[in-house]
């Protein structure tokens, strides 16, 4: 659909991949993670081959390169401790540079960075083609329950307004000198949550008697009816595919 | 046909915190006709207008729409007839894009495919905002989201046009064509507003509500020129208007 719900991570774009069904994308996104999960971190190769084919779907997409590394480094903090695990893990030391570690501790730091390197990939490369609605509907397609996407959908549409508000509240509460700097000057901010989930509550209703205004029974009717060509989920199997022979084959090697 | 487009009789109705909104409100609008709702802050003109499609049910007293009383059986049908514009276009736009939103209503009429495309395109056009189809909502500026919020509406086709201060948060051109799209349409339309030269200019006939109760009915321009009456419901006059000396609204 069109510009008007773009996300951050969100890229603007006409390219195969920016055109494929949500849905299709969603479930080869998903199997491609679970291929790569059951990989055998000693099969490097298999790794290299899951890389290759994040790399060429993301050149298909045109996502700049420059884009998806400063995305990738959103999972820094998170392995960051893996590369402790050589130097506290157990079993079979060996030396690098001349300090001594874990053998099985490095291929557990492999394994992390290697796998949460290409699952971040894969989340990004599928955040950088789909919007928000669209995703949406493809976890509807996907036979998620509807109350659960209507939720999500309704969190997406009041999150910034509910920020605004927030702002707003901050705002006030500064333009009239509250400028909390010890723990026991909290309270106006207490007081200020509940002043906003009140709001937030009430938005609620009103939202729910603008939605029964217009003839709303319970269910969220479906509008776009478009369901993904057969060709689309042929197209976006190739690479979970290409990922899950790879591990196959890996662990068939390992066995 | 003898019955009126709006029949709001005796009705009371009191918020859950015990407030008392409204004590015996009356009122009957007819066919094809536009009525302007005025009276201060507080007077009740947001709650009697969700009597009308039955969000809020009245303790006593009856309220009907083309003869059709609001009752449980009837809401749906009730709820297709009458269009409800809120005071807060925020609280009326709720789907990710504006396209989704305007063709909520249809939908749960049970529209589907080009016939609900083309609904939704003819309400966007009407208001001037087919361009706006594939935007988000909350992207949208103050008076864009209002022209989207009525065509919201006005994709169901509705017998019977409410409108919540339609004219507040909008610049002066924003107004202007409002009100030449409210004049283009030919439906009953009751209209709460602040605005009295938007009601001298729309409404050939206005309701002053305070304190839960409709206490004027008269000509638009009439009820404007009552000085005393105005000042007694804490309405006023922007400075330098005289009722008296622009055209009335022509009564169809
Ligand atoms: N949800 C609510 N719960 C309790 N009382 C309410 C609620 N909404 C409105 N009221 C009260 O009911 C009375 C009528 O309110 P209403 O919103 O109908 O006024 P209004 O005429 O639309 O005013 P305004 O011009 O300010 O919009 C007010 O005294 C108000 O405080
Ligand atoms: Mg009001």
């Amino acid at each position: 659909m069109g510009a008007g719900h773009a996300h951050p991570l969100y890229v603007h774009e006409h390219s195969p991949v920016h055109r494929l069904a949500p849905e299709v994308k969603l479930a080869a996104a998903f199997a491609f993670v679970l291929a790569v999960a059951v990989t055998p971190r000693e099969a490097i190769w298999a790794f290299a081959i899951d890389a290759a084919t994040v790399g060429l779907v993301i050149r298909l997409a045109r996502l700049p390169v420059r884009f998806v590394a400063a995305r990738l480094a959103i999972i820094l903090p998170f392995i960051a401790f893996a590369f402790l695990i050589p130097f506290v893990a157990s079993g079979e030391r060996i030396d690098v540079l001349g300090v001594s570690v874990s053998q099985v501790g490095l291929w557990g730091t492999w394994n992390i960075i290697a796998k949460a390197t290409l699952g971040a990939g894969v989340s990004i490369l599928l955040a950088g083609t789909t919007e928000v609605p669209q995703l949406l509907r493809g976890l509807e397609r996907l036979r998620v329950p509807p109350t659960l996407t209507t939720i999500a959908a309704f969190m997406v549409r009041y999150l910034e307004l509910l920020a605004a508000e927030l702002g707003r509240m901050r705002t006030a509460m500064t333009a009239r000198g509250y400028d909390p700097r010890w723990l026991w000057q909290v309270r106006p901010i207490a007081a200020g949550a509940g002043a906003l989930f009140i709001r937030s509550y009430e938005r609620g209703e009103r939202v729910h008697a603008a939605m029964l205004s217009r003839g709303y029974s319970g269910a969220m009717p479906t509008i776009d009816e478009r369901v993904a060509s057969r060709r689309e989920w042929l197209a976006a199997a190739s690479a979970p595919l290409t990922a899950g022979i790879a591990a196959a084959v890996a662990l068939a090697v390992v066995a | 046909m003898s019955h009126a487009a709006v029949q709001i009789s005796g009705v009371r109705f009191t918020y859950p915190d015990g407030r008392e909104a409204l004590c015996g409100a009356d009122l009957r609008v007819e066919h094809g006709q536009r009525v302007a709702l005025l009276g201060p802050n507080g007077a009740g003109k947001t709650t009697l207008a969700l009597q009308l499609n039955g969000i809020h049910r009245p303790d006593a007293g009856d309220v009907e729409i083309g003869g059709l009383p609001v009752t449980d059986p009837n809401l749906a049908e009730v709820r297709r007839r009458v269009g409800m514009v809120f005071q807060d276009a925020d609280d009326q736009l709720f789907m990710p894009t504006v396209r989704e939103d305007v063709a909520f209503g249809p939908a749960n009429l049970g529209l589907r495919g080009d016939e609900l495309a083309s609904r939704v395109t003819k309400a966007l056009e009407g208001v001037g905002a087919a361009e706006l189809a594939d935007r988000a909502p909350h992207h949208l500026s103050g008076g864009e989201r209002r022209r989207v919020a009525l065509a919201t509406v006005l994709a169901m086709r509705p017998d019977v046009l409410v409108l919540d201060e339609p004219t507040s948060g909008l610049d002066p051109a924003g107004r202007r064509e409002l009100i030449g799209v409210l004049q283009g349409l030919p439906i009953t339309q009751l209209a709460i507003t602040h605005d009295l030269p938007f009601a001298l200019e729309l409404c050939e006939r206005a309701v002053i509500v305070d304190g839960g109760r409709v206490v004027a009915d008269g000509a638009t321009a009439d009820l404007l020129a009552d000085e005393e009456l105005l000042h007694a419901h804490r309405l006023e006059l922007p400075f330098g208007l005289d009722p008296r000396t622009v055209p009335p609204s022509r009564p169809r």
